[in-house]
């Protein structure tokens, strides 16, 4: 019984949450990664991008409240998705026109172009600020669990709870879905072969007559798409506050380099390692550790690796011991 | 650098705009106020430290520091730790624990790297997480108490570990060694590969440093912040200065009532600090820009393949360049913490202590000193003055709408947020069209 209650207590704290988390992290860093590998630079303004993507969302979300839509038990988000998308993508492939493809033309250091990022996550920071303010926002309407500790405890009889929330269950669900489209348009799809091909060799993909700006333009839309559906994500499952957002960052990016930079494969098993990381450093072993071991010889204090205001810590040694030890990332990406 | 007029017409006329806004009547543009005239000089003056910082890290070496708020804020440790009286009874309840804490800590580091050289690889696969474990375990053990007896020592008051009580001066070069040192465990793993790795790794341990210092409260207080930090020496405060009735009497000789003239003076005599502080590094960071040194930077910079064949090794240049503007960033953190009297983690923003500095640079002209210095001054008389022109430019722009309905107000209470869009679109705009900056490198 003892072991049972620490398995669920280690589903309920640990795995669930890191899970979705980690799915989060992944369509984050897959984003980061298609864009370095067909723009061949690292966007500073993914998070911004996610932030924006998700403000809109919720603004066509309060919209469709308005108007008494719901797709109850979902969350009305969900509809409100393919908008936010779709201003997103417009932002962007603007953004492209009237930033990246000057410097792209002129086939500039690609720290000019990270610069240049820098300098478009301020303005869509600044936009994103404009359209919906600062505040903490919750826009999570749908039924909020799938199952409840409560009834858990009741129908189990045993002494932990276990919840496990239906953005959690959204969220894997939706990256699943997202991660399986993404593979299929790259590996089948034409657009997707012109796009590997021109991220394995750019000079050989222009030589056999593949459009650069069409792809280009192709990666923009997916990578507003992927950011737009995991800043979403993220705000259902947590809150939405620009600044957390901007603090994604980290993590996504070390997600990506993890994984290998310009490897999808590698962003989505990178997006778990740093998620998973993340939660059992800062997580408290003790109620799981109680459970195991005899009662007098449960420790007194937490037994906790990291507290949980060091979260970055955890991505950011990851980052540190992957660019040491094997700097292309586990994956094999592109390392010059 | 020879004489340049269109330089000393821009010096010029920044010097201008802030005579104005001092010496003019208070209008929609000037405040008419020379304490926030002098007030802006004076973070300017650190900004402009700041800057150079960046600009030798950018400028003179091409090397991306997306985590400038880190090495600003562990300068601005030094204040606190040098400057600060110590914390009776705090040393002897954890000193001791702490320093074994850190001595594992180094032990379990130096160990791993030991066993991770000598060892064959089936060892060193088992043996060095194991180590890394074992090592942090035993160092958590060590440091959990010894924190927890310092906090408790005298709580209200510090619960810290306290300072040292030396002169504040001290702390600035001290600072920059804090800098360094971070910047050297930074540079060394990231600095060798491409060159967005060190950007991803600068803002990792930015956000690091920040987020230590507010939480350590045996350290600096955490966010219940150090108050008080002691002045630097030819600096009174302002309560001396009015209650001396020689200073009021001069005072009232030059028409001042004694309050604020004892702020302009305090003032007056920290820009002269920071003045002294900004000439000083001006002078050595153009020597060095002259020196062969500085024409061996700019070659990497410029074709680091050419360097390579020449016999330069890039890395470590590399190195040695991101650890010199990361302690001149150190120092100007020290400077900052030792002008507001106080340590307060929470405002260390990584928009205003990054990217606003980032701006500066570029907008001044990267590899250009005295760009970096014009820019610096500039954009923080920009940024300050936004804070009360973009509310009166809302005003302007909404003033024909209706009165009451949704928009105006939305508009009027967002423009604060318009701050930043305009650093963003001052910074892309620049990069684009003058990308050489106001002052450019020759």
């Amino acid at each position: 019984m003892d072991f049972l209650n620490a398995i669920v207590a280690l589903l309920n704290f640990v795995i669930i949450p890191a899970s979705a988390y980690g799915a989060q992290l992944a369509l984050g860093a897959l984003g980061v990664t298609l864009i370095y590998g067909i723009l061949r630079f690292s966007n500073f303004a993914h998070g911004d991008t996610m932030a924006f993507g998700t403000a809109i969302t919720i603004l066509v979300t309060w919209g469709l409240q308005a108007l008494g839509v719901s797709i109850s038990p979902l969350p009305t988000a969900l509809l409100a998705l393919p908008f936010g998308i779709l201003a997103t993508a417009a932002l962007v492939l603007g953004t492209d026109r009237a930033v990246y493809r000057f410097y792209r033309k002129k086939k500039s250091d690609p720290i000019i172009l990270v610069m240049a990022s820098v300098g478009v996550m301020f303005m869509m920071n600044g936009i994103t600020r404009f359209v919906i303010g600062v505040r903490d926002i919750q826009f999570d309407d749908g039924v909020r669990f799938v199952i409840n500790a409560r009834e858990f405890r009741a129908a189990t009889g045993l002494a932990e709870g276990l919840a496990l929330r239906s953005t959690q269950v959204i969220t894997l669900v939706t990256a699943v879905l997202v991660v399986w489209a993404l593979f299929w348009f790259l590996g089948r799809t034409r657009t997707g072969k012109s796009m590997r091909a021109f991220s394995d060799n750019e000079d050989l993909a222009l030589l056999s007559g593949i459009n650069p700006e069409r792809v280009v333009a192709v990666t923009w839309i997916i990578a507003a798409a992927l950011a737009t559906i995991a800043g979403t994500l993220f705000g259902l499952d947590k809150s939405f506050k620009a600044f957390n957002y901007f603090q994604l960052l980290l993590p996504i990016f070390a997600a990506a380099i993890v994984g290998g930079l310009g490897n999808p494969l590698g962003a989505i098993a990178g997006g778990f390692v740093i998620a998973f990381s993340e939660v059992a450093v800062t997580f408290d072993f003790r109620k799981v550790v109680a459970y195991l071991v005899p009662g007098d010889w449960t420790p007194d204090g937490p037994i906790q690796l990291l507290s949980t205001e060091y979260k970055f810590a955890v991505s950011f040694t990851i980052l540190i011991i992957v660019l040491l030890f094997r700097p292309t990332g586990i994956f094999r990406g592109k390392s010059t | 650098m020879t004489l340049n007029y269109r330089n000393i017409a821009l010096f010029a006329g920044m010097a201008l705009l802030l005579v104005l806004e001092g010496a003019s009547a208070k209008n929609a543009i000037f405040s008419g106020s020379w304490d926030t005239s002098l007030g802006i000089l004076n973070v300017g003056l650190i900004s402009a430290v700041l800057a150079l910082g960046v600009n030798i890290q950018w400028g003179y070496a091409g090397l991306f520091n997306a985590g400038v708020v880190g090495f600003v804020a562990i300068g601005g440790l030094a204040p606190v730790l040098v400057a600060m009286p110590a914390n009776p009874g705090a040393f002897s309840a954890g000193g001791i624990g702490l320093a074994a804490a850190f001595a594992a800590a180094v032990a379990t580091v130096w160990l791993a790297i030991l066993v991770n050289r000598r060892a064959s690889l089936q060892v060193r696969l088992i043996a060095v997480p194991l180590i890394l474990i074992g090592g942090f375990l035993l160092y958590r053990a060590l440091f959990g108490p010894a924190t927890t007896a310092i906090e408790a020592v005298n709580t209200a008051a510090a619960g810290n570990l306290g300072g040292l009580g030396l002169p504040v001066v001290l702390a600035w070069p001290v600072g920059a060694v804090f800098a360094a040192g971070a910047a050297w465990v930074v540079g060394k793993t990231a600095l060798g590969l491409r060159s967005d790795y060190l950007a991803i790794a600068t803002l990792g341990i930015g956000e690091i440093i920040v987020s230590v210092l507010r939480n350590e409260e045996w350290l600096a207080r955490g966010v219940l912040n150090v108050n008080g930090i002691p002045r630097p020496w030819p600096v009174p405060r302002e309560i001396d200065l009015q209650s001396s009735a020689d200073f009021v009497a001069r005072a009232a000789s030059l028409g001042l009532d004694p309050v604020s003239a004892s702020t302009l003076t305090v003032k007056l005599l920290y820009s002269a600090l920071f003045l002294i502080v900004l000439l000083v590094l001006i002078w050595l960071t153009q020597k060095a820009l002259s020196s062969p040194w500085g024409r061996m930077m700019r070659a990497i910079r410029d074709n680091e393949t050419a360097a390579a064949a020449m016999g330069k090794n890039i890395t470590r240049r590399h190195l040695q360049v991101f650890i010199l503007g990361s302690a001149v960033c150190g120092l100007a953190g020290a400077m900052m913490i030792t002008l507001d009297g106080q340590m307060t983690p929470g405002s260390y923003n990584p928009l205003r202590y990054t990217f606003l500095i980032w701006v500066m640079v570029i907008v001044g002209g990267s590899g250009n000193n005295f760009g970096s210095v014009l820019g610096a001054m500039l954009i923080w008389y920009l940024y300050t003055k936004a804070e009360s022109w973009g509310p009166q430019l809302m005003a302007f722009v909404t003033s024909g709408m209706a009165d009451g309905s949704a928009i105006k107000a939305h508009l009027l209470a967002s423009a604060e947020q318009m701050r930043l869009l305009t650093m963003g679109l001052i910074l892309l705009l620049v990069l684009r069209f003058s990308p050489r900056g106001l002052i450019p490198e020759k």
